[in-house]
């Protein structure tokens, strides 16, 4: 399994359920706009490493919508703290991503921490999340998205990227197609 | 009614409509930050730094709520890319309400730098701010730079320096 597999299968999960889905900086959005394009999806395209803390955010604003966030390994290691910020909270709306690849694959593939000593499911264990799963195929994940709802799955796949498009909407049309989609199901 | 001044910033709040805040410590916040965590009409969450804060808000703006940031300006520094490449970039508003520390009165030295940087570095990032003299005017301009945030689609920061807590 590589990144776009593990992708495929999260926005197949998030497009039957209707659960919204915050996607991290960089070629993952892209991934994920080319496998499904819906309105409840979020492109974020900056801010690296925030991608766990908008889901979080939105989870709590609107309890009664599942979200999930696809988060990368390189990003959560950014912004470690956030996990036990989303500990201290634990929405049961909310089900944080990982897809670990070990590398920096938007930047040239540059290696991790996780492709050493690392273990974010340990680390997300640590700052006190509940439920922590890992898988390393698409079965599992697939599986794994039907029984968990919240906390964290981390995904581990192969490095690479899919040879993908750039997103084809501003920003300001992402957020406000976002929002009122947010809106609508909440109706 | 409580006349402290923490007590007129939370009136200024909810004045505004704030309903969801995130925050990190700073001693001239201590107050503040617990009548917001006692505040039945306020989602509160406190943060690791300011700057999962920032993504924090702009989560809680997609859903639909009046957010607002409690920190201490040395937490602008922590902050700026996502302010420029979050918020800036989509349009995301965001109230932070900023004990303006290294300024007149302050005892602690390292507190200087980032004190005499933080004006200069908001009027760099085109992010209005409000400096309020007194509690009606802190009450009156958080209603004011609230409207302005969401009218201008952008963060906004409301300093509130060392002489505004002796008040």
């Amino acid at each position: 399994m590589i990144r776009i597999d593990a992708i495929k299968v999260i926005a197949d999960k998030a497009e039957k359920e209707g659960s919204l889905l915050i996607s991290n900086i960089g070629i993952p959005c892209k991934e994920l706009y080319h496998v499904c394009d819906m309105p409840g999806n979020f492109y974020m395209l900056g801010s690296m490493g925030l991608a766990s803390s908008i889901g979080l955010g939105l989870s709590l604003a609107k309890p009664q919508k599942h979200v999930i966030t696809i988060e990368g390994d390189g990003s959560i290691l950014m912004n470690l703290g956030s996990l036990a910020t989303m500990a201290s909270q634990h929405p049961a709306n909310y089900l944080l991503v990982i897809i670990d690849n070990g590398t920096y694959g938007s930047t040239g593939d540059e290696p991790t921490a996780t492709s050493l000593y690392t273990d974010l499911a340990a680390v997300a264990k640590g700052a006190g999340i509940k439920e922590v799963h890992t898988t390393n195929t698409s079965e599992g994940l697939m599986q794994l998205l039907e029984e968990v709802k919240s906390g964290v799955i981390v995904a581990k796949v192969q490095p690479g990227n899919a040879q993908v498009p750039v997103i084809n909407i501003c920003p300001e049309s992402i957020l406000e197609r976002f929002r009122a989609e947010v809106s609508e199901n909440t109706k | 009614m409580d006349n402290s001044p923490s007590a007129a910033v939370l009136r200024g709040m909810k004045e505004a409509g704030v309903d969801f805040v995130v925050s990190v410590p700073c001693v001239n916040l201590k107050d503040l930050i617990l009548m917001v965590e006692n505040n039945p009409e306020i989602i509160h969450v406190p943060v690791t730094r300011e700057e999962e804060g920032v993504g924090v808000c702009a989560g809680a703006h997609m859903g639909g709520k009046r957010t607002a940031m409690l920190m201490q300006n040395s937490g602008l520094g922590n902050s700026i890319n996502a302010l420029a490449s979050l918020n800036k970039l989509y349009g995301i508003p965001l109230l932070m309400i900023m004990s303006h520390r290294g300024v007149e009165g302050e005892p602690v030295c390292a507190q200087v730098p980032m004190g005499e940087l933080t004006p200069n570095l908001l009027k760099t990032m085109d992010i209005p701010v409000f400096v309020p003299a007194s509690k009606q005017e802190a009450e009156d301009m958080i209603v004011e730079a609230m409207f302005t945030s969401q009218e201008k689609r952008s963060p906004v920061a409301v300093l509130l320096k060392i002489g505004f807590w002796r008040l």
